[in-house]
């Protein structure tokens, strides 16, 4: 790969949909799977596809590790978290059962879970303060004897705001219920430990904060659950071979079909990266990014920030919006112009929008990331002067 | 010339088990070989894990708790 030239430098403010770039060990990584084994793993048993099953195997233990969990065969890959959701949402949930989640939540919460109310699922949406925040006695009062799960964000892919998660499992747990995390925007950018936040199912992404390709994910699910969760699909899975049914064990059970082995070990590559980086060093480094440049927006008239004003109640995501000019116009400018990736509009998440009051407009999106500088901050900030001064 | 030696294979649900029950033997320094489940066996198409008869015990012990098996058989 060519370096890019001084002049040509672009600056990656997108990744809350997906980072860049990659630490140099993930594009290895992937290179070594494609050059030098190939093989599918869980089939055959030659030395090839072994290989290929032991890089599954150390991508789920440096999951396992990050996460706190203790057996990693309870983690089962899918192609994003998306996909991990749906596994959990469609099913666990049947006509009669109660769902509880709140009004912050991606699409990739909320479109299944309307789906499952034309199915005879009753659904309860939280509402969220207009900086997006979740205050857990209002998912207590929620709760009904039919009450099954409590699925929320981590925190917010429009404003940031981070749910008290620890307060909400625990909320779910004290009455039985299961809770569901989708840690898409967390992974590997906040701690996440399935005991301590008394997590029943985790859904993550592998091409965000871990630091994987796109096409990589997993879902956490706790001991006894599978029991009670059908898989979304059904097919080979290397194992039982001579039965016509689905096997009923982790991870087989959720894992049909030859897995995306060269992505699982990009990822596994990016999860390391992160557990040598440390997520607390980490979060410190996106924390004192989004801090910076909050305190810059603040001086800025014309400049409308959504979500907590503190960078400590936020992921490294900011949503903001210029007076005069619509987020789609801005994003383009910060492209064309200044050469800042960004992504405006709604985010995949009219329910939050909605709920800060920037539907159906929305807003321009800055996601920073753990290599983003401070001098890119900086010239954002002039960029932004800029675009409100009419320049 | 190699003393005969008796073996006996652990089977598991499927490969990510295997593997991960190798990767404790490995850790243990027990030595083990990953073969093709014998077809007399098992009609499986997986893997299993062979270890010498002696070392059994040693082997379910550091298993026990970290990873299933389903069962043993002598070879």
């Amino acid at each position: 790969m060519q370096p890019e030239a001084a002049d040509n430098r672009l600056i990656y403010f997108d990744n809350a949909a997906t980072s860049w770039p990659k630490p140099a060990e993930v594009i290895e990584a992937m290179t070594h799977y494609s050059g030098r084994i190939g093989g599918s793993p869980g089939r055959s048993g030659h030395r090839r596809s072994l290989d290929a099953g032991r890089i599954l195997l150390e991508t789920r233990e440096a999951l396992a590790e990050l996460f706190g969990i203790e057996d990693s065969l309870r983690i089962a890959f899918t192609k994003n978290a998306t996909e991990a959701l749906n596994i959990a949402l469609l099913g666990l949930l049947h006509p009669g059962d109660h769902v509880i989640t709140s009004s912050m939540e991606h699409n990739s919460v909320m479109r299944p879970l309307r789906f499952l109310e034309t199915q005879g699922i009753q659904l309860s949406v939280v509402s969220c303060s207009g900086d997006g925040r979740l205050n857990p006695e209002d998912v207590r009062a929620s709760i009904r004897p039919q009450t099954r799960l409590l699925v929320a964000a981590h925190a917010s892919n429009v404003t940031g705001t981070i749910h008290p998660i620890a307060e909400l499992g625990q909320i779910a747990r004290d009455r039985g219920i299961l809770f569901c995390l989708d840690a898409a925007q967390t992974a590997g950018a906040l701690p996440i430990h399935i005991e301590k936040m008394a997590i029943d199912l985790l859904a993550f992404s592998g091409h965000k904060s871990l630091f994987g390709p796109q096409g990589t994910g997993g879902l956490y699910i706790r001991e006894e659950v599978e029991k009670r969760l059908r898989p979304l699909m059904m097919g080979g899975t290397g194992s039982r071979s001579e039965f016509e049914r689905q096997p009923d064990f982790m991870p087989d059970k959720y894992e049909s079909g030859t897995p995306n082995t060269v992505g699982i070990a990009g990822l596994g590559a990016g999860v390391r990266f992160v557990l040598t980086e440390g997520v607390q060093a980490i979060r410190s480094r996106e924390e004192m990014l989004t801090e910076q440049f909050l305190d810059g927006l603040a001086s800025l008239k014309g400049v409308v920030v959504y979500g907590p004003p503190d960078a400590a109640s936020r992921t490294a995501v900011v949503s903001f919006t210029i007076a005069g000019v619509s987020p789609s116009e801005a994003a383009l400018e910060f492209d064309e112009r200044f050469r800042i990736l960004c992504r405006p509009g709604l985010h995949c998440a009219p329910a939050a929008h909605r709920t800060i009051g920037t539907f159906s407009q929305g807003t321009v999106r800055f996601g920073f990331g753990y290599f983003n500088k401070d001098e890119e901050i900086s010239f954002a900030l002039e960029a932004i002067r800029s675009l409100v001064a009419g320049d | 010339m190699r003393e005969p030696q008796e073996f006996i294979v652990f089977l598991f649900p499927s490969v990510s088990y295997v593997l991960k029950a190798e990767k404790i033997l490995k850790e243990q320094g027990i030595v083990h070989k990953l073969i093709p489940v014998p077809r007399h066996i098992s009609s499986d198409c997986g893997v299993c894990l062979r270890v010498a008869v002696g070392q059994q015990e040693r082997v379910a012990g550091v298993l026990q708790g970290r990873v299933d098996w389903e069962r043993t058989v002598f070879l």
